[in-house]
């Protein structure tokens, strides 16, 4: 059976229409396997056909990708992927305290799905939010300074289908509607949430306190 | 004399709505444009150059000699690539920069383009923040509205077409080259140097590779110029830099000051490390830069103090430790995340890392002997400066560091039969996690 019947025309066209904006359309393949994702909840082996043929490479060099990056799931993904960061600093502030409650809460380990298929559990290294340490990532939305009690509360209000906002952003949409946005589909909420959240600005508040600057305007120092 | 703290990158992160074009442009955002327009490619890399601006996303290379790079003559486009994987282990400020103020690069990846004369910009930004990606692609998408992008931007008859690309896990992807192939569609592992990128990089055409946080600077040369930029920081590491403070200090955060600030100024700055705690050990550029410990904190944070000082000044992510945190504890740990991301592509790095874990994890348990710590060291003298690239470097810099600094601990290990230390009193909540600790002990 070919690879086309099983995807829809939909997907179809914006595979090509991915592959399309890059001056060579190979480029186009890492959003591609997120539009993939965001179709079937992972990469399957029809996604990958799918690339292969729109790309006029190889299933095997598709799956080569698709194998290297870690954001590409093989196993079906929960409604909402929870990445509790394990990296050294956010380990030591918590971080590994929090991974351990939640596998033991959910009863799941890491890389797992719960029964109910809402959330996949998975540690997860540096996040680029240190100064929120330690941090948990929700379908890639920042939920700073956790700690074990805190991330117990947002996966229940996950599993209970309450609305939960990120602590630096905005309502949590689901990890398929994540993944089209990887794939360069916005999905128009750029405006929900802060512009920074209070350790981004911990700095800026006291060169406002001292008048402190860089001497911009003709004022050099 | 300059101030302590020189809010450039960070001025407008407190702004209402600070990520949309008006409210950047209500402060004179894209002002950079028409000037750099009125002049010759040419003499914006010299501005560049003149300013004396390094590389802000670790290696500290100086961008204007960077650009100066491209051959002009090569028939071939030329392009551009943001470097936004931002993943190196306590690094965070060019993820807080594209989130509240993606116009910041947006304007400094179209002035960058225009020197260089490249039609088509990237920006690689690392697939795990999404809403990060959201205001890069809104702010992309306001820019050509604008005019700022697309076809004769502001009547100059200069074209520029920027794509915002997410990547989708790879720490290796950080590495310029890895970058490269991850945006060509492939496995995310190192090139062969040379040919360098500047002669053949995307698709085999000259391409500047640039971190997010000095092309994020190039704006504010041009508007105040060389010499103002000239004029913060120290005599080889010039302008400012924002400093990223985290772990075990009173008030973590982004800090942006002229390069040459010392720990001790800003730990001042952000308080203290946290009541009645004091610091043990701490990275000046994240965990590929060997650890410093206290008395390090008067070395000035710009390249040259930080090299003299047997470490690197890499992305000033100032990852702070006080004297409840194992090194060990920490040291295994950063060495797992060098195992897990290792490319596989070249033998030192790829079964080194292992090696390394596997010795180290044997330590930290307590078992093995003091000549362990002389295998480590063989190992990582195995792995730095015989791996394909500077990952396997990076992944020996805490391992030999530490042992320099805290051979004792390594050894209170072995006699206490395991670690000593109690991980609950490190956390951010010591008095929550009291039963937790209780049921591990």
């Amino acid at each position: 059976m070919s690879a086309e019947s099983k995807l829809d025309q939909k997907t179809w066209d914006e595979l090509r229409e991915i592959a399309a904006r890059y001056p060579e359309a190979r480029s186009g393949l890492l959003p591609m396997l997120h539009l993939v994702q965001s179709v079937e909840g992972r990469v399957t082996p029809e996604g990958i056909e799918a690339c292969a043929e729109v790309l006029g490479i190889s299933a095997a060099e598709v799956n080569g990708v698709a194998t290297f990056y870690t954001m590409y799931k093989r196993k079906p993904v929960g409604d909402y992927h929870v990445g509790v960061c394990t990296n050294t600093l956010c380990a030591v502030m918590g971080g590994d305290l929090i991974f351990e409650r939640l596998k033991d809460h959910l009863d799941v380990g890491n890389d797992e799905t719960t029964e109910d298929g809402k959330v996949t559990l998975e540690h997860i290294e540096c996040n680029a939010a240190c100064d929120y340490a330690p941090v948990m990532m929700v379908n890639w939305e920042f939920m700073d300074n956790q700690t074990p009690e805190s991330a117990v509360r947002v996966v229940d209000d996950l599993r209970a289908g309450n609305e939960v906002h990120s602590t630096r952003g905005p309502r949590l949409c689901t990890w398929r509607e994540a993944e089209r946005v990887l794939a360069g589909f916005p999905d128009d909420r750029a405006d929900e949430g802060p512009g920074a959240g209070p350790a981004s600005l911990v700095g800026l508040r006291i060169a406002r306190e001292n008048g402190w600057t860089a001497g911009a305007e003709g004022e050099k120092k | 004399m300059t101030d302590t703290l020189t809010p450039v990158l960070t001025d407008n992160w407190d702004a209402e709505r600070s990520w949309t074009l008006a409210s950047y442009e209500d402060r004179g955002g894209y002002a950079s444009l028409d000037k750099a327009f009125a002049m010759a490619p040419d003499d914006v890399i010299g501005a560049v150059k003149e300013s004396g601006l390094r590389g802000r996303g670790g290696a500290g290379f100086p961008t204007g000699m960077k650009w100066g790079f491209i051959p002009q003559d090569n028939p071939r486009p030329k392009y551009l690539v943001v470097n936004a994987d931002e993943s190196e282990p306590g690094t965070c400020k060019d993820i807080p920069l594209m989130m509240a103020s993606p116009h910041t690069l947006v304007e400094g990846v179209i002035v960058s383009s225009y020197a260089i004369r490249a039609n088509t910009a990237f920006i690689y930004v690392r697939g795990e923040v999404l809403h990060v990606i959201r205001r890069l692609q809104r702010a992309v998408q306001e820019a050509y509205l604008a005019g700022h992008l697309g076809k004769n931007i502001h009547g100059s008859g200069y074209d520029l077409d920027l794509i915002v690309h997410a990547g989708a896990g790879a720490y290796i992807c950080g590495e310029e080259t890895a970058l490269l192939e991850g945006l060509e569609g492939r496995r995310g592992q190192p090139r062969l140097r040379p040919p360098f990128p500047a002669v053949a990089g995307l698709y085999a055409s000259p391409t500047v590779i640039n971190n997010v946080e000095s092309i994020a600077s190039v704006p504010s040369i041009i508007v105040n110029g060389a010499e103002w930029f000239a004029a913060m920081g120290t005599e080889k590491s010039n302008g400012f830099g924002i400093f990223s403070l985290s772990g075990h200090v009173a008030n973590p955060g982004q800090y942006e000051a002229p390069l040459g600030i010392t720990l001790r100024e800003l730990i001042d700055l952000a308080g203290g490390m946290r009541e009645g705690h004091e610091l043990k050990f701490w990275t000046p550029g994240g965990s590929s830069t060997p650890l410093l410990t206290p008395e390090h904190l008067d070395v000035p944070l710009d390249f040259e103090s930080v090299g003299a000082a047997g470490s690197m000044l890499g992305t000033r992510a100032l990852q702070l430790f006080d004297e409840t945190t194992c090194v060990v504890r920490a040291v295994l740990r950063w060495t797992e995340f060098y195992k897990h991301e290792s490319c596989g592509k070249c033998t030192p790095c790829r079964e080194g890392t292992w090696w390394l874990t596997q010795t180290l994890a044997r330590l930290e348990k307590g078992q093995g002997s003091e000549a362990d710590l002389d295998l480590l060291l063989d190992q990582c003298d195995n792995i730095l400066g015989r791996s394909f690239c500077a990952l396997g470097d990076g992944a020996t810099s805490p391992i030999s560091s530490s042992i320099q600094h805290f051979r004792d601990e390594y050894l209170a290990h072995l006699t206490h039969g395991g670690c000593p230390f109690d991980p609950a009193a490190s956390t951010a909540f010591p008095s929550l996690s009291d039963t937790a600790a209780g049921a591990t002990a």
